[in-house]
């Protein structure tokens, strides 16, 4: 048996004898590298994927609608420098009726150039094409077809143009254009009630009188072409034509919102696994030079025997580097395991055709690299103190720990606190690094928690005032052109109808100096009681007359204040400029609202009052004949049921929630066992002897268990009040990088939130060190009695 | 100087120590009396058993077989709880390793005891009554050996136990710092009353006591009852 033979085996023997604690660290090490992995691979998977679904289905730059458009602006503008390809079609919203289906639903509906489409190129997924000659024949997007049980070969009708047609599916398509539906005066995809109808050319510009015209034009530019310039260009050509403004692929909604999942994932990369890291680097460190403290001796022994300094160092080192291996393969199995069955999840949730899944090595590399690196900067202080022991110095006995008395005793003193109290505030103030070290560990569990936990009363909340106290309508009617108010007094007199309200949607460039914003104005009149405006403090709110009122997110990013004059452009039907003032400002979670009181707007345009959009309450029991009258109505273009929105929401995020928080109590669990558990054998490792006495004095097990649990727990009561802040300090900057054009989330932070985050962390902590505890009770007192200190 | 009243008696102790295929037999039937208020030395080879009676006498291990009796406690019968609670009323131990808790002064060493004793005297009597007065509040670090044996001394006897059991008390110490901590001893057992129980090596430490009881491979070899008693200072070893 050579000489490193020897070492090794005690190096493995220390690892076996100390496997719960090392065990305890390769689970925190594990999470960050899982956790590290699985955001990688997922966002990485995401993008590829939609890359690679843009690509093949030449996915367009610019998007922009208008209305009946002759088709002579497709050759001009396909001119225009810096475009590769323009794609025309023909598109409305209509409400379908399927048979067998109560509900109304409502679709877009575009057309299919008789070629196929050069531009956001849907994908058969089942059945086939229309024949271009056709006239009734469709394609649907497949989760809509799926969700409503339509098959190649079934029928249902279509209201187009006021009349109703007969149709028939032939196919099932996806789209990269319609990645996420939604529907309009929606906030979530709602693949029942809201699809995507694909019909050929021809057929659809007869049934609209479009023949000659499109409303609907995609742009793919030159790989070398900025879209502001060309964008700017088709405002100015399609601006007679009832524009509502070209957007480029950052404003197209289904785009946006895939846009805003990857950037969620990314993040979660770099917040939590420095955490995980930075925890382990402290457990290795307290770990390792425990047992150096307790090796002394043997150090001393071994260099005697010849072994030299640099044989030392790596004998530490490589113990901290068995803990990152089994750390790191811990990590890479599961990260691996939930980063492919995530990605997985993800695309069948955001209904692409395939997934892109790439291995990342990188991403392994990077965080196999990091796993050994924070092992091995713990192990560092401790292996590089022995490997500097001479050898003289090791064999001799430690010198005890020095206590000193202060200020602190004094105080004590006098509050006549007992003497094993007295025992744990003296090591906490001894080794006031270590102790700081392990309060700030546990506060980052609490704050994990505390920070993922705010989000679904953040989410309550915004369901509260966008939902419950705005939205009280039960249905929303939209219209494809304003009409005049006399629409209201029919609305009424649908079947079942209690209350019946009208808006008008404006929509508008707003401009301020160099800024513009384009928007949409809600003309309506004060006191509404189905739709209304609430602000964030839960105040309801109105446009007061005479200019418009904007939320503050919209005012900010035009700098603008109240008492501002802001040049107001209308787009669509009403056209003109027109300089307004400012006349109030509301804070809201949603959108960029912009508000008009409809008097105002009447006589800004000369005009009797008009609607396009009609807010209705249903009696529940005449829901059906309701619904079947609806379908009847010629111009209605879309429909929103706000009852049904509710639902969907609050369903879709609470499966999501459930699911995201108990990985984070997960990993807040993991991080306190380890720094409890390993704090919990130290202490017991250090004061095994002075416990014992104790227990030679006549005091009891759980009198003695009280000075080995009590530091750690003192030391976990400490975290909390450092936790809840460092979490609402998260919570902060999570809401504050999440506040987008679309919605800002307001940090909604519960007694709830922080009690539940501080029983987590206080129950693991306990539980950890009562493990340790029956070690203690365990523990042979005339044994360690025998031993020298 | 022996009064009649028994503190300790046992019957038959026995106590194995099976370490694979060989039985230990530390202790091999002893029969014991102590009586109270008496100073006893026990003398014997290393190895003949003297500590794991001692320990068992104090209720830190139990017997393989036999009785021990404390007045009419029997000891034999006790769990732990019933041991601790035995340990904490009635006996004070004192090591070869002084056993301080290092972050707890002299007096709050004593203090440890004091807090949770019956009828003790105060941590400044029992650190007074070792000659450690000016010595309150210094922490172990900053104790020599016999100081510190002498803290936990104090701190044994502050009390007021009925036994002191000392293991090699002076084992760890020189002659001198020895002499006084057997000056102490002494000294408590003379003005307290407290039986108490010596174990050591040096021989000629014997010489203080009113007994000495020799063990011998488990057993109790001989006693001899000392007609005349030196002090400690006369004693040298
Ligand atoms: N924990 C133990 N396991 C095995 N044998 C033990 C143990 N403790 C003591 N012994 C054995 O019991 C015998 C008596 O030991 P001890 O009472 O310590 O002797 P003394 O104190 O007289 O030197 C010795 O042979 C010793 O080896
Ligand atoms: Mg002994």
């Amino acid at each position: 048996m050579t000489t490193v033979e020897a070492l090794d085996r005690k190096l493995l023997r220390d690892f076996i004898r100390l496997w719960p604690q090392f065990l305890a660290i390769s689970l925190v090490l594990a999470a960050g590298v899982a956790v590290l992995l699985m955001s990688f691979g997922m966002s990485a998977a995401l993008e590829d994927t939609r890359k690679t679904y843009y690509e093949r289905n030449r996915f367009a730059d610019i998007f922009v609608d208008a209305r009946s458009v002759p088709i002579s602006f497709v050759e001009i503008i396909r001119r225009i420098d810096g475009i590769e390809a323009v794609e025309a079609r023909v598109t409305t919203f209509t409400t379908l009726d399927i048979p067998g289906k109560i509900d109304t639903t409502v679709a877009y509906v575009a057309s299919l150039a008789p070629a196929g489409p050069v531009l956001n190129r849907p994908t058969l997924r089942r059945g086939q094409w229309p024949d271009p000659q056709s006239t009734g024949e469709v394609v649907l997007n497949a989760p809509f077809a799926e969700a409503n049980d339509l098959w190649p070969g079934d029928r249902f009708t279509a209201t187009l143009n006021g009349v109703k047609r007969d149709l028939t599916v032939v196919g099932w398509a996806l789209s990269p254009e319609f990645i996420y539906t939604i529907g309009p005066g929606s906030l979530i995809p709602d693949d029942e009630d809201y699809g995507i109808v694909w019909m050929p050319e021809r057929a659809l510009a007869a049934l609209l009188d479009r023949t000659g015209a499109f409303d609907n034009l995609a742009v793919k530019l030159r790989p070398s072409a900025r879209p502001k310039p060309i964008i700017d260009m088709l405002d100015q050509l399609l601006e007679p034509y009832g524009s509502w403004g070209a957007i480029g692929r950052d404003e197209q909604t289904s785009n946006a919102f895939i846009d805003a999942e990857i950037t969620q994932l990314r993040a979660l990369a770099y917040i939590l696994p420095p955490v995980f890291l930075g925890i382990t680097i402290f457990l290795v460190n307290m770990v390792i030079g425990r047992i150096v403290a307790l090796e002394r001796a043997e150090i001393g022994l071994l260099k005697a025997l010849g072994y030299s300094d640099i044989a030392i160092l790596f004998h530490y080192l490589l113990l901290a580097g068995l803990v990152a291996v089994c750390g790191v393969a811990l990590g890479y199995a599961v990260g691996s395991w939930l980063s492919y069955g995530l990605a997985r999840l993800y695309a069948d949730f955001l209904k692409f055709p395939y997934l892109i899944y790439t291995v990342s090595w990188n991403a392994y590399v990077v965080s196999g690299l990091l796993g050994l690196f924070a092992a091995s900067a713990g192990a560092a202080r401790a292996a590089w103190s022995a490997a500097r022991l001479a050898p003289a110095t090791a064999m001799s006995p430690t010198a005890p720990p020095r206590f000193r008395r202060n200020w602190i005793d004094v105080a004590l003193r006098r509050m006549h606190v007992s003497q094993p109290t007295m025992m744990i505030l003296r090591s906490l103030i001894r080794w006031p690094v270590r102790a700081a070290m392990s309060v700030l560990g546990l506060s980052l569990a609490v704050a994990i928690l505390v920070s993922s936990n705010f989000f679904p009363d953040s989410l309550d909340l915004i369901i509260d005032t966008g939902f419950h106290q705005s939205n009280r309508q039960h249905v929303v009617l939209f219209f494809n052109d304003t009409m005049d108010e006399s629409a209201l007094e029919d609305a009424a007199r649908l079947p079942g109808v209690l209350q019946v309200e009208g808006q008008q949607y404006l929509p508008v460039i707003l401009r301020h100096e160099h800024r513009q914003k384009r928007a949409v104005i809600e003309a309506r009149r004060p006191g509404n009681d189905l739709s209304r405006i609430v602000s964030a403090e839960g105040e309801i709110v109105d446009a007061p007359p005479g200019g418009i009122m904007l939320s503050e997110r919209l005012a900010a990013q035009l700098g603008l204040a109240v008492g501002d004059m802001v040049e107001v452009e209308f787009l669509g039907n009403r056209k003109g400029a027109y300089d307004l003032p400012v006349t109030r400002l509301v804070t809201q979670y949603f959108g960029l609202g912009a508000y008009m009181d409809q008097e105002t707007a009447d006589r800004l345009f000369q005009q009797a009052p008009q609607v396009s959009v009609i807010n209705v309450t249903v009696d529940p029991a005449r829901n059906a004949a309701f619904q079947a009258a609806l379908k009847e109505l010629p111009r209605l273009g879309g429909r929103a049921m706000m009852v049904e929105n509710r639902r969907g929401f609050e369903e879709t995020i609470s499966e999501n929630i459930l699911v995201s928080t108990m990985v984070y109590a997960l990993l807040g669990i993991l991080i306190t066992v380890g720094v409890a558990y390993n704090g919990a054998r130290i202490q017991l490792s250090e004061r095994a002897r002075e416990l014992a006495s104790l227990r030679i004095l006549g005091f009891t097990r759980g009198e003695v268990a009280y000075i080995l649990m009590g530091e750690i727990m003192l030391l976990a009561l400490i975290a909390q009040p450092l936790g809840w802040w460092i979490g609402w300090a998260v919570a902060k900057l999570m809401t504050d990088s999440f506040t987008s054009d679309l919605y800002a989330i307001p940090m909604v932070l519960k007694v709830s939130t922080f009690s539940s985050a501080s029983l987590i962390v206080l129950g693991a902590a306990m539980a950890s060190v009562l493990v340790v505890r029956r070690r203690l009770d365990r523990i042979d007192l005339v044994s360690v009695m025998k031993t020298r200190e | 100087m022996s009064g009649q009243e028994l503190v300790f008696r046992t019957d038959n102790l026995t106590k194995v120590y099976q370490t694979g295929e060989v039985k230990v037999f530390a202790l091999a039937g002893v029969d014991l009396e102590l009586f109270s208020g008496e100073l006893a030395v026990l003398l014997g080879p290393s190895g003949s058993g003297k500590s794991t009676l001692l320990n068992i006498l104090g209720g830190l291990d139990h017997a393989t077989d036999g009785r021990v009796w404390f007045h009419d406690l029997e000891l034999t019968d006790l769990g732990d709880r019933g041991l601790t609670r035995f340990r904490r009323d009635h006996v004070g131990f004192v090591f070869q390793f002084y056993n301080l808790v290092p972050s707890l002064t002299a007096r709050e060493n004593v203090q440890l005891v004091t807090d949770v004793a019956r009828d003790p005297m105060t941590p400044e009597e029992a650190l007074e009554r070792v000659g450690l007065s000016h010595r309150l509040d210094h922490f172990p670090a900053q104790l020599s050996g016999g100081e510190q044996q002498r803290v936990a001394i104090a701190r044994a006897v502050a009390k007021r136990p009925e036994v002191l059991l000392c293991d090699e008390p002076t084992g760890a110490l020189d002659s001198k710092t020895g002499i006084q901590v057997l000056e102490v001893l002494k000294h408590l057992n003379e003005e307290l009353g407290t039986s108490t129980v010596v174990i050591t090596h040096a021989a000629e430490i014997r010489k203080m006591a009113h007994r000495v009881i020799w063990f011998q491979d488990g057993r109790i070899a001989n006693t001899e009852i000392n007609d005349e008693r030196l002090e400690p200072a006369e004693i040298d070893w």
